[in-house]
């Protein structure tokens, strides 16, 4: 089968349902009816079943095999190519048969849109919402639902419109919004490149035209870089690494971070061969690099730009659908592969195994927790070393893999979220690779026994503007209110923890990054801490703010008029500043960017500190959500 | 990006996934135009270099001007070349052109089985070839990394889960992995890339002052070519864009029997 038409763009779509709900023979019919078939396809076809003695059936277009036409249902995955007005189409037919569930989600795992067929007579069946839920969790975000054999009830509105409601329902329920329902004939053409006569109560569109309303994905430009090595060449006196970009773009001059290890260096030049050569390469393109530095650089490392880096962790979290012969199990060792990288790994917690058909939990005794082939689980995967990997929501390419049994690929999976540490540059940073560990007292128990949660007062404000007076006055007053509560004082912090830091931007970010870590500890032991930095960036502060759990961070601005400030001077140090004796002094010669939209706001210009202690009590007070902090 | 690029991109990622994993690896090379434009794409993905042999499987029968081309390139593009033969077979004639066997018998011993004798003597492990999917529709089932048991076998019915570009690359001893990185590119795609990139192929594609063209190689006494007046890649193109034959309708194997390309398939042809 050819394709012989010049076209710039292309859509893969994948053909799913339940067996014998029509897939094949819709195919045949709109390979047909758009004109796509090679010549005197059909009549050999149709001369080979007049010999044979058996009716012609629009479904052996598809099935070329000998094995299938004996059986009368697709094997395997097979790829062809039809044309509309307005693009070119590669449809991957999936079959239906329980058994070939990897065969679909093979092709399917390839498209960038759906077809999914129902039989108007059988109605919704099982696999109808198995391949439903497969395709959500595949990530594929463009579906039509087609109502096939409508001859079969009549042409009814009414079942149509019942099957509607229902399967929309279903994929509602995994979080699939399709682009619409077709009721179709396929044996007859009805409702496929041309209306029929039919069914005169359709308003919608054909099949074709529904195709023809998707949208082609576009690479990822915009999103972070990603930039998994494939290999290192040294073929001649060029040390290249190359691989695909997955998702952002890479110029020349670029510092790229790699992870895991967090090593860096700089883009030196982009390699190609017999193509135009550009400083720039977008998502999508298989290219090389050069550094200016030679570091060690090895397949699976993923080069990134340090201000948006991949998790780089012993483990995730994770949905899986398994395909493997045998099932998964814990205490066994498998094989990861994620973009690039391999590692050994293993089960360290299966969350909940899900009937895809049902969407119930599969319900198995303690000790015999498996996931069984064709299911489908939610579990927590510890990796022998660290994996560096995203969400599947925020970047698919690089939160998405496969699990590989003795030699086989036996299940695939995305990372869903699961309160991550949170990565920041810098190149001492060692200690990212941790496992979280959790105690036997959690959160709640200290929270009972403290009769408050812990969290967060984040005061931030230029130097002199009352963020000390307000720390000291609102410990004592938690304290004498009989609350855990600890103040974190800037200077402090300077002296010991963070000595090594200078004020530079970066170094100010790095400051906040273990401040921030350091209170989230505090936070963990139950304590409502108070912290008292001057913090002028967002970034930063927002930064901080991911770091905490919601609801339990209070930007507290601490707002005073710069002279005010100036006329304080409580330590000096404007009048130093001025003097230049100090560089990048806030407010003076570096910038200070006030927040946007604070918990609380305290002008300190008008209130005195006793004030503004009242405020943050009442503040807490008046919160009562159950995870914020209250007191 | 424009969808040749694409093509191109993924064939590349595909190749290079290839030398990675295998260390016996080896590039099928028939002198056609599709393997001749996979190893055109494996120079982009080597920056030039092509850093594993080329398989040429030599029945003796074919065309003979194939063979010159093949000579010239390897002198100009500095390619290792293995020229496999089976040497048992052609020594006892049991040939189609001899008259001693069936056109389909002929490929499976000389094609087919000349083909298992290189990989034996040379252990190769992984094997590149460029089929691609809109060929035939028993290509179409093919993965891009694809197994062949201990004897060379495809089982169709069963074949490895495919998704998100991650591969199958760990085998058992014994058996070898078919690796197809022009699975995904059209007849079409093949030529407008050859435009594109000014890549040198075989003049027996064009058509001859009889106004015939090959449209597919292989050996002398099994193919024929096809009435065209196309006597270059734009006008290839432009041909292409209005036929409604199939690429192979010169191939007279595959005409014997409803099966018997897919037959060939399953025993381990290309």
């Amino acid at each position: 089968m050819s394709t012989n038409t010049l076209t710039n763009e292309q859509l893969k779509i994948v053909i799913v349902g339940h067996v014998d709900h029509g897939k094949s023979t819709f195919v045949g019919r709109l390979f047909h009816d758009t004109g796509s078939l090679p010549e005197g396809k059909l009549e050999q076809l149709q001369a080979i079943a007049e010999r044979r003695g058996v009716p012609f059936e629009w479904a052996n277009l598809m099935d070329a095999l000998q094995s299938e036409r004996d059986q009368n249902i697709t094997i395997d995955t097979a790829q062809i190519w039809f044309q509309t007005r307005k693009r070119q189409y590669v449809i991957i037919d999936a079959p239906g048969h329980k058994e070939f569930l990897k065969n679909m989600v093979t092709g399917a795992s390839s498209a960038q849109a759906a077809l999914l067929l129902i039989d108007a007579h059988e109605g919704v069946q099982e696999q109808s919402r198995r391949h439903g839920y497969l395709l959500s969790m595949l990530g594929i975000r463009q579906l039509a639902v087609l109502v096939n054999k409508m001859d079969l009830v009549g042409y009814s509105e009414a079942r149509f419109n019942q099957i509607e409601t229902e399967y929309r329902a279903f994929l509602k329920s995994v979080g699939l919004e399709p682009q619409g329902f077709v009721p179709i004939a396929a044996k007859h053409g009805d409702n496929i490149a041309n209306r029929g006569a039919n069914m005169p109560w359709w308003q919608g569109g054909t099949v074709t035209q529904t195709l023809d309303r998707f949208e082609v994905a576009h690479p990822a430009e915009n999103q972070p870089l990603r930039f998994p090595i494939q290999d290192v060449y040294r073929f001649d006196e060029r040390r290249i690494l190359a691989g695909r970009i997955e998702s952002g773009t890479l110029k020349v001059g670029d510092r790229l971070m790699f992870s895991p290890g967090n090593k860096s260096s700089t883009v030196k030049t982009i390699e190609r061969w017999s193509s135009l050569s550009s400083d720039v390469a977008q998502a999508g393109e298989s290219i090389g690099v050069t550094l200016t530095e030679q570091i060690f650089v090895e397949r699976g490392a993923v080069a990134a730009l340090d201000n948006a880096l991949p998790f780089e962790l012993t483990h995730f979290k994770a949905r899986l659908f398994w395909l493997g012969r045998n099932p998964l199990t814990k205490g066994k060792a498998y094989k990861v592969k994620l973009a690039t990288q391999e590692a050994e790994c293993s089960i360290e917690t299966i969350h909940r195994v899900i009937d895809s058909a049902t969407l119930e939990t599969v319900s198995r005794r303690e000790k015999e927790i498996f996931v069984g082939r064709n299911e489908v689980a939610e579990l927590t995967f510890k990796i022998k070393r660290p994996l560096a990997f995203d969400l599947h929501d925020a970047l698919p390419s690089t939160g998405r893999f496969v699990i590989v049994d003795g030699f086989e690929v036996a299940g695939g999976g995305i990372i869903v979220d699961d309160d991550y540490p949170r990565r920041t540059a810098g190149e001492n940073i060692k200690s990212d690779n941790i496992y979280w560990s959790h105690g036997k007292v959690t959160p709640a128990h200290r929270a009972n026994r403290n009769g408050h949660p812990g969290g967060v007062i984040w005061l931030t404000g230029l130097s002199g503007s009352g963020k000390s007076t307000i720390a000291s006055e609102l410990e004592r007053e938690l304290f004498n209110l009989g609350k855990q509560a600890f103040v974190l004082d800037g200077d402090n912090i300077r002296h010991g923890l963070c000595s090594d830091l200078t004020f530079s931007p970066q170094d100010r970010r790095e400051n906040i990054r273990r401040v921030s870590e350091l209170t989230k500890l505090f936070m963990e032991a139950g304590f409502i801490v108070i912290t008292a930095f001057i913090s002028p960036y967002r970034a930063d502060r927002d930064l901080a703010r991911k770091i905490i759990p919601e609801g339990r961070f209070v930007e507290t601005y601490v707002n005073a008029p710069i002279e005010i400030c100036e006329q304080r001077d409580p330590k000096g140090l404007y009048a130093k500043a001025r003097a230049q004796e100090i560089k990048e002094f806030t407010g003076v010669s570096a910038p200070y960017e006030p927040p946007l939209k604070p918990e609380i706001e305290l002008p300190t210009n008008q209130l005195t500190a006793t004030e503004c202690v009242t405020r943050i009590l009442e503040y807490l007070h008046l919160r009562d959500a159950e995870d914020s902090i209250s007191i | 990006m424009d969808h040749l690029t694409k093509l191109e991109n993924q064939s590349v990622y595909i190749l290079r996934e290839a030398f990675n994993k295998f260390e016996n690896l080896a590039m099928l090379w028939s002198i056609g135009k599709d393997s001749t434009v996979l190893l055109w794409l494996a120079r982009k993905a080597f920056f030039g270099h092509v850093p594993f042999p080329l398989v040429h499987v030599d029945t003796t029968y074919k065309i003979p001007s194939m063979i010159e081309y093949r000579d010239r390139l390897v002198s100009d593009w500095k390619l290792d070349l293995i020229v496999g033969k089976n040497e048992a077979a052609l020594a006892n004639g049991t040939t189609y052109p001899n008259g001693k066997a069936t056109r389909v018998e002929c490929c499976g011993w000389l094609k087919k089985d000349g083909l298992k004798q290189v990989l034996d003597k040379h252990h190769f492990t992984g094997v590149i070839v460029g089929v691609r999917r809109d060929e035939e529709p028993t290509r179409a089932k093919e993965r891009y990394f694809s197994p062949r048991d201990k004897n060379m076998e495809w089982n169709v019915e069963d074949q490895p889960p495919e998704l998100w570009d991650q591969f199958k690359t760990d085998f058992e001893k014994g058996t070898h992995i078919r690796i197809h990185p022009l699975l995904h590119w059209t007849e079409i795609n093949v030529w407008e890339y050859i435009e594109r990139e000014n890549i040198p192929v075989i003049p027996l594609y064009f058509a001859n002052t009889k106004g015939e063209r090959y449209r597919s190689l292989g050996c002398a006494p099994c193919t024929g070519p096809i009435k065209s007046n196309a006597k270059n890649v734009p006008e290839i193109i432009e041909e292409l864009r209005h036929t409604k034959t199939s690429e192979r309708s010169g191939r007279a194997q595959d005409k014997e029997s409803e099966d018997a390309f897919e037959k060939l398939r399953r025993d381990g042809y290309m």
